[in-house]
């Protein structure tokens, strides 16, 4: 399954959610605002590293570099251009989009 | 209204601006003041030049409050004034050159 | 407006932004409100909370999502006589940002002082 996040995890629970139903092996896509969760020293960056352990972890690159956040991006986090967004649908059997 | 000039059509808003800021050159600003009856002299290419610098800088085309303060702090309070400006450009300095600079009309103008 | 401002009157208006620049229109909404309400030449401030200090990151760059990146156009605010920025510090520290990773000078406020600014004000415009 590939779990895909467009919410600030600062503004909305929707992060929290996710990976609270996000199956190990699963991917999340973070998108949009979504992006701000890949970054590194947050309040929830810890939760992230943490979900790393079981999940896979993606940032859109534009939504990333449109924020300013493309030096701040943690470890583990990888990062996918569009193209990469297209491939990591078609890998996967279905795909949730987490609004 | 679109603008014809050397067998090409250049979009335009309602109002006559750019419809696309990258396609604009000189010979667009002169066919812009040529249709408004106006001749661009070195002064009105000043304002122009300093209003196209501002957007590449801040992204904006300044109202024309702000536009007189920062170019009275450029190039010296005997052009940093409304007299002179409107002079210039008659149908309003900020909003005028701004057309002929390629630029959107001032944020702030009605 | 300009009416009563001729009699001395200028009210404090102040801005509360606490929404990140791109995922929706608030933050662009907000910048603009600010910029044409310059011209009434009232008493303006700007309150960042929340995700809204992600408005002025040092470092966005736009050009693969095609939208316009309107980060240059805070240092503009000055032209403006828009000078007074406040950010609160704990939206800083949650995210890992400081002072250094913003696009223009501002005054970090703890959540307490930025209450007192927001009590002080006669009029509020919430994004």
């Amino acid at each position: 399954m590939l779990h895909t996040v467009n919410k600030s995890p600062f503004d909305n629970s929707t992060l929290q959610t996710c990976l609270k139903f996000a199956r190990r092996g699963s991917a999340v896509l973070l998108i949009e605002d979504g992006v701000y969760a890949a970054a590194r020293d947050t309040a929830v960056s810890k939760q992230v590293q943490e979900a790393l352990k079981s999940v896979s972890i993606y940032a859109l690159k534009p939504d990333v570099e449109a924020r300013g956040m493309q030096n701040r991006v943690m470890d583990g986090v990888r990062l996918v251009d569009y193209g990469g967004f297209v491939d990591l649908v078609v890998e996967h059997n279905a795909v949730q989009s987490w609004l | 209204m679109p603008i014809e000039l050397n067998g090409q059509t250049i979009e335009t808003d309602e109002e006559g601006y750019l419809a696309n800021r990258t396609d604009w050159n000189e010979d667009i600003a002169k066919e812009m003041a040529r249709l408004d009856s106006c001749d661009l002299g070195e002064n009105h290419w000043e304002v122009i030049n300093f209003l196209r610098e501002y957007y590449e800088q801040y992204q904006i085309a300044p109202a024309v409050r702000v536009l007189t303060k920062a170019i009275g702090k450029k190039l010296g309070a005997e052009k940093g004034n409304s007299k002179y400006l409107y002079e210039l450009y008659p149908y309003g300095p900020a909003k005028q050159a701004c057309k002929y600079a390629g630029l959107p009309k001032p944020t702030g103008c009605v | 407006m300009s009416e009563e401002n001729a009699g001395g009157v200028a009210k404090k208006f102040l801005y509360v932004n606490r929404k990140a620049p791109y995922g929706t229109i608030y933050a662009l909404e907000s910048l603009e409100v600010v910029l044409i309400g310059a011209a009434f030449e009232q008493d303006v401030s700007l309150a960042f909370l929340g995700d809204g200090v992600y408005q002025l990151t040092k470092g966005q760059d736009t050009k693969s999502l095609e939208v316009k990146n309107f980060s240059p156009t805070y240092r503009a605010l000055e032209d403006y006589d828009v000078t007074k920025l406040y950010v609160e510090e704990g939206a800083l520290q949650a995210r890992g940002l400081s002072e250094s990773d913003l696009v223009v000078p501002v005054e970090v406020v703890s959540a307490q002082r930025m209450a007192e600014i927001m009590e002080g004000q006669d009029v509020i415009l919430s994004f």
